[in-house]
């Protein structure tokens, strides 16, 4: 993921960060959710009186409480990790509490891989037993390896292997996390199907196995809309109750997350400051939006969707893009003419059909747009 | 709990129920089976006593209603729909099976529905499709996730309805005419009930407390007793919390109830919305009851049964109960243990049998999903919510889409209701038959010809009857071709009553009591179930023709929205013409039809977009389908464009977009409108012109089939948009010796082929049949046989005498190349005659073949060549 943006978190990190004081992480440039909510998490704790699962730290209902944000019974106002439908976060920590894997899906930008890590927090304590998928991740990474230089000098023993996180995790009955799980080669992915199913691991080598204890689980996160991804085996896919994360709800909000976020990298990249964006900016949120749900703002014009995500973090590059241009190139004002050309590579991806669905979007929806005539104008010229 | 048994002891047995709530359904028939009472009293309109015993015929399935509506005044109505898990469906079966008399004791109908007479029964029945159609569109708009508990909220508005007096008395539904925002503000007692108890939904709060927990074992009256303490302790507060008729009609019930009284002593059992137990059980003097209903309006009702269906049971107004989720309570209520397990194993099923891959193993786990969700939510049992996100997560791996056949077939569901023959007639029934006396057409069983003139009045409603009766399914006659004129103002019927047509007019009462308001709310559901757009477009014609304005904004919607997801251009095409048709039938029956003209553009602007890449690499059978669709859209778009200028200048949906032209206002400048984009003053212009740069788009590419490139050239030529000598030079480029020869026939099919009146085009401009001349010789022979049948087509269709004078242009050859006589341009031709020295200069070797003597032979050959000529 190239960008990742935590709309639901909005509010949160940055200030949220800044104010944690745990030690020896106050160092970090960017704490783990169980220390930087360490005050939060102790405060459900404390208080949480509900029957809590095998190894949990919370109750479930602390656990939804702790993503959702509440005010405990003693007044501690417990922050909202994330910001959408009550039931995603309900049904997320209810699987965990079974002995089914979660995989969250969603596109980029929808705070998967945030809402893992909280959960993970907020179930085991430890939000760091990580597996990163990628297209090179090999099967040591979820099962074991071993120090060669051990194994060498003193034969295959358990002190020669070095354990996966998952491999910890079943041990010690905590919760384990695999970020990207289609990014996997499909055979890596393949490994975990025994551990979900059979709750064990095997290691041949040694003639011996490590058994999950009560209260290890998975969380993996998976990108549904990408191009090129590993699909998970229907064997695989069967061990997972899949919860879907939403795009944010309203086109406010949404213009919020991305007017956040620009300003952000605007700054890290050090571009010149670019007063009045906020239109545009909305512009393209509304153009993104629009395309990406099939149906005008004033819901009633349905259009047909580009094979592109639209995904929030993508209307953020082409503002970024945008601003770069006014900026160096421009009179300094994010223009329509600035951002034209950047959604125009953001929504036809597919030369053929995304150019059609696109002219139609324009030609049906953007011409007759009141205010948008400088648009519509600069979108003709990039697309014609 | 001993409350009830004491209560049962002092007076009648009074069951407050919610109605339609299966757990209410099951307590009811618990409590009447451990009191055995000698009656059953329900809430309902009285005139249907009479009808009670056809519940038990075994042609009677729920879910049907109690339809009654005024006489002779089919279009004033009120149902009552009973399902099968409605207490007041259960109390009577019980009552039916029991050999006990079942009463209705609410106020009658003749009461009710003349209450409504505040405003006209045509309003009503507008205002009650108006509601329909904004509930339909929010329910498409409603995430799915909500679903469940958003909408059903609305069914603790069932309470309050039921208290509106308005309609009949009972709630459910029942009142039609109801408007939202009025029954807001009255107070809804379960509402308050759950407010109280912490939740902040009503309805979950009563299947909490109620429907999960009314399978217990225990006292079969404790429910209610608990129910009537609750609604007591409200009434004490709220009074009767804006429901003002309620009084009256609780007085009748009162009234009713103390009747029966005297018959049957205490053994009465009472079966009515929660709300009015307080007030039944309450003791007032006779005097002060009757006194109540004094000089209350009367009008003359009739009563029937009519089938309902699942889906109309879960609209929130109109005729429906409000119930959003029919099949998960009829579930509820005949499961006979295990809902849960059950309901998950029954989703199983129809996912399997849509191909998805659910395996018992995936039961099991949203079972457990859904047991542990209800745990985590404080519930006593997953309800709906819960097993919805237990099979989203693990049936249907995160995605809405299987989800959504879920709920349409199962939570939703199919069911259709039976009513027994016998059941009187339905009001659809006697609006037609007043029509039919009204516009003088008398069923008849003989096949007769009708001819109509549409600009008469009479004829026109003729025909409007007949088009409405069509869609309802009820052909009692067929359009057949009128003789004689072919005019837009003539209509040719064949008239034929058929016995089995009495019985489609009853299946048709489900859609409403007068023709025109059945015809409409087809007309909508069809079109929001029609199968292609072209199915869509044809519907909207036909609702043009029936004359059914409200049921197009629904049909003209589907349409737009249809047409926006449809990648066929194809489809598209075939949808304009029909659309433009209906715009043209509609100018002529004076029907306002600028929604349809908004559609239109759209629809065309869509296909001009579209129409460029789809062109391109089409085999020939494809290319040949293109050229009609090209055909038809060029005849569609200079139709629109008539109409755009014909229509008054300033309409807005001229300007406006598709999904804007629902609301124009005829001759009001609407600021939208204000500033068309340049080239946009004039549509009629714009259109046309847009149209126009397409066709030189399509004729410009290589990639596009010659037929259609040839089609384009030549409506571009007829239109004036190309010059005579740029159609000669793209002609010259497309039969130059680069061109594949097939590639160069087609489009000369293209160009000239058909009944397109090519051939005179031929005869009339000697250079391009110089062209196609020159070309045609110039094929060389390996390639000849495979142009032929094209050729053939394309030159077969002339009329025999352009055959002819093409013909004989032909014989005589190519004017020789700087004759004298050649035409300022230089242009090719065909030389004025026969070139004689050409003919002659083959004789020698006709002779020679023929053997003839050169001598005198010569003559003779001179005579072959004069009979030649």
């Amino acid at each position: 993921m190239s960008v990742s943006v935590e709309p639901t978190s909005a509010e949160a990190p940055a200030e949220e960060f800044a104010g944690a004081t745990v030690e020896g992480a106050a160092e970090a440039l960017r704490p783990h959710a169980e220390h930087a909510f360490a005050a939060e998490l102790d405060a459900l704790a404390a208080q949480d009186d509900r029957p809590r699962p095998a190894r949990w730290r919370l109750s479930p209902w602390a656990v939804a409480t702790y993503l959702l944000g509440g005010t405990l019974p003693d007044g501690t106002v417990i922050t909202p990790k994330y910001v959408g439908p009550r039931r995603i976060v309900e049904v997320a920590v209810t699987t965990l509490a079974t002995d089914r894997a979660l995989l969250l899906l969603g596109v980029p930008g929808t705070a998967k891989t945030w809402v893992s890590e909280h959960l993970a927090a907020a179930v085991s304590g430890d939000s760091t037993l990580l597996v990163q998928g990628t297209a090179g991740t090999p099967e040591e990474a979820i099962r074991y390896g071993w120090n060669y230089a051990q194994l060498l000098a003193h034969g295959p023993s358990r002190d020669a292997l070095v354990p996966s996180p998952v491999m910890r995790a079943m041990a010690e009955g905590m919760t384990a996390r695999v970020e990207e799980l289609t990014r996997i080669p499909a055979d890596v992915q393949d490994t975990l199907i025994t551990i979900l199913s059979e709750k064990t691991l095997p290691i041949p080598e040694l003639g011996q196995e490590v058994q999950a204890v009560r209260g290890f689980n998975l969380i993996a996160t998976a990108n549904d809309r990408d191009r090129g991804v590993n699909e998970l085996s229907s064997a695989l896919r069967r061990r997972f109750n899949t919860v879907v994360l939403p795009l944010p709800e309203s086109a406010d909000a949404e213009v919020d997350i991305v007017s956040r976020r620009v300003e952000q990298i605007g700054r890290s990249l050090d571009l010149p400051a670019v007063p009045d964006g906020i239109d545009e900016i909305r512009r393209v949120v509304t153009v993104f939006r629009e395309l990406r749900d099939g149906v005008t703002a004033d819901g009633r014009t349905k259009l047909k969707s580009p094979s592109g995500t639209l995904s929030t973090a993508e209307a953020i590059s082409v503002v970024t893009n945008g601003l770069a241009l006014a900026a160096h190139f421009g009179d300094g004002v994010l223009r329509a003419g600035d951002v034209a050309a950047g959604i125009l590579g953001a929504v036809v991806r597919d030369p053929a059909a995304d150019r059609v669905i696109w002219q139609e979007y324009l030609e049906a929806v953007v011409r007759e747009r009141d205010g948008w005539k400088d648009f519509y104008r600069a979108c003709r010229e990039v697309s014609a | 709990m001993s409350g009830a048994r004491s209560d049962r002891e002092r007076g009648p047995l009074l069951l407050g129920v919610r109605h339609h709530g299966p757990g209410s359904a099951r307590a009811v028939r618990a409590a009447l089976d451990a009191a055995a009472p000698r009656v059953v009293l329900i809430e309902g309109p009285p005139e249907a006593d009479a009808l009670v015993p056809l519940a038990a015929d075994e042609d009677m399935r729920p879910p049907v209603a109690l339809l009654a509506h005024v006489v002779d005044e089919p279009g004033r109505s009120a149902f009552w729909p009973l399902a099968e898990f409605s207490p007041e469906w259960v109390a009577i079966r019980w009552a039916l099976d029991h050999g006990v008399p079942a009463r209705f004791i609410d106020l009658p109908a003749a009461h009710t529905l003349a209450w409504g007479d505040g405003d006209s029964p045509r309003e009503k029945e507008e205002e009650r499709r108006e509601e329909r159609k904004e509930e339909q569109k929010e329910k498409q708009k409603e995430g799915e996730q909500e679903e469940a508990e958003k909408k059903e909220e609305k069914e603790s508005g069932e309470e309050e309805r039921r208290r509106d007096g308005e309609g009949p008395e009972r709630n459910q539904e029942s009142s039609p005419a109801v408007e939202v925002t009025e029954a807001a503000v009255r107070i809804d007692p379960l509402a308050v009930l759950a407010e109280t108890a912490g939740y902040d939904d009503p309805e979950r709060w009563w299947e909490d407390v109620v429907e999960h927990r009314a399978g217990a074992r225990g006292d079969p009256f404790a429910p209610f007793a608990v129910l009537e303490e609750a609604m007591g302790a409200l009434r004490e507060a709220y009074g009767v919390g804006g429901h003002d008729r309620d009084l009256v009609r609780e007085a009748y019930m009162r009234l009713q109830i103390r009747a029966a009284q005297r018959e049957c002593g205490d053994d009465v059992a009472v079966v009515c919305g929660a709300w009015h137990v307080p007030a039944l059980r309450r003791k007032t003097t006779v005097g002060a009851d009757r006194a109540l209903l004094k000089g209350l309006p009367k009008v003359k009702p009739d009563l029937t049964w009519v089938p309902w269906t699942h889906r109309r049971l879960s609209r929130v107004s109109g005729y429906g109960a409000g119930i959003d989720s029919p099949g998960w309570y009829g579930h509820l209520f005949s499961a006979p243990d295990r809902p849960v397990e059950r309901w998950m194993t029954k989703v199983a099923r129809l996912l399997r049998e849509e191909d998805q891959g659910v395996s018992s193993a995936h039961v099991i786990e949203a079972v457990r999903l859904a047991d542990t969700l209800a745990a985590m939510r404080g519930r006593p049992l997953p309800g709906l919510t819960e097993t919805t996100d237990a099979v989203r997560a693990v049936m249907c791996e995160g995605s809405d889409v299987p989800l959504s056949l879920v709920r349409d077939r199962l939570v939703v569901g199919d069911v259709l209701g039976e009513v027994p023959e016998s059941a009187p007639a339905v009001p659809l029934q006697r609006d037609l038959a007043r029509l039919q006396r009204r516009l003088r057409m008398k069923p008849e069983a003989l096949e007769r010809e009708l001819e109509l003139d549409l600009r008469k009045e009479t004829d026109a409603g003729r025909s409007r009857l007949l088009h409405r009766l069509r869609l309802l399914g009820v052909s009692w006659g067929e359009p057949s071709a009128s003789r004689g004129s072919t005019g837009t103002f003539r209509e040719t019927w064949r008239l034929r009553w058929e016995p089995e047509l009495s019985v489609r007019v009853a299946e048709a009462g489900v859609w409403g009591t007068t023709v025109l308001a059945a015809a409409t709310a087809r007309a909508e559901a069809d079109a929001v179930s029609a199968p292609s757009l072209a199915d869509v477009t044809a519907l909207s014609e036909r609702c043009l023709l029936a004359e059914l304005p409200e049921a197009l904004p629904v049909v003209m919607r589907v349409l737009a929205d249809r047409a926006a997801l449809d990648a066929d251009v194809g489809h598209l095409a075939q949808a304009l013409p029909a659309l433009v048709r209906s715009l043209r039938y509609g100018d002529v029956r004076g029907t306002d039809t600028h929604a349809l003209t908004g559609v239109a553009e759209g629809l065309a602007e869509r296909i001009f977009v579209g129409l460029p890449p789809a062109c391109a690499s089409l085999d020939a059978e494809a290319a040949e389908e293109m050229r009609r669709h090209v055909d038809a859209v060029h005849g569609a778009v200079g139709l629109l464009a008539e109409t755009l200028t014909t229509s008054p200048a300033g309409s807005p949906s001229s300007g406006g977009s598709p999904p804007s032209g629902g609301s124009p206002s005829p001759g009001g400048s609407s600021p939208s409108s204000g500033s068309p984009s340049s080239g946009r003053a004039d549509p009629s212009v714009g259109i046309r012109h847009r149209w126009h740069s397409v066709l030189r788009v399509l004729t410009a590419r290589d990639m596009v089939p010659g037929v259609v490139r040839g089609r384009t050239v030549r409506l571009l030529l007829d239109d004036g948009e190309l010059a005579q000598d740029e159609a000669a030079r793209l002609m010259g480029l497309v039969l130059s010796p680069g061109t594949a020869p097939g590639d160069a026939a087609a489009w000369i099919e293209g160009f000239v082929g058909g009944g397109s009146g090519g051939g005179m085009l031929l005869v009339h401009d000697e250079r391009l049949l110089g062209l196609v001349d020159a070309w045609l010789t110039g094929v060389p022979a390996e390639a000849f046989t495979d142009v032929l049948p094209l050729l053939r087509r394309t030159f077969s269709a002339y009329e025999a005498g352009v055959r002819r004078t093409l013909g004989e242009l032909l014989r005589r050859g190519p004017r020789a190349a700087g004759s004298t006589e050649a035409t300022a341009s230089g242009m090719p031709g065909f030389a004025p005659g026969l070139d004689l020295g050409r003919a002659d200069a083959v004789l020698p070797v006709l002779s020679l073949l023929l053997g003839l003597d050169e001598s005198d032979d010569v003559t003779d050959l001179d005579d072959l060549v004069e009979a030649a000529r």
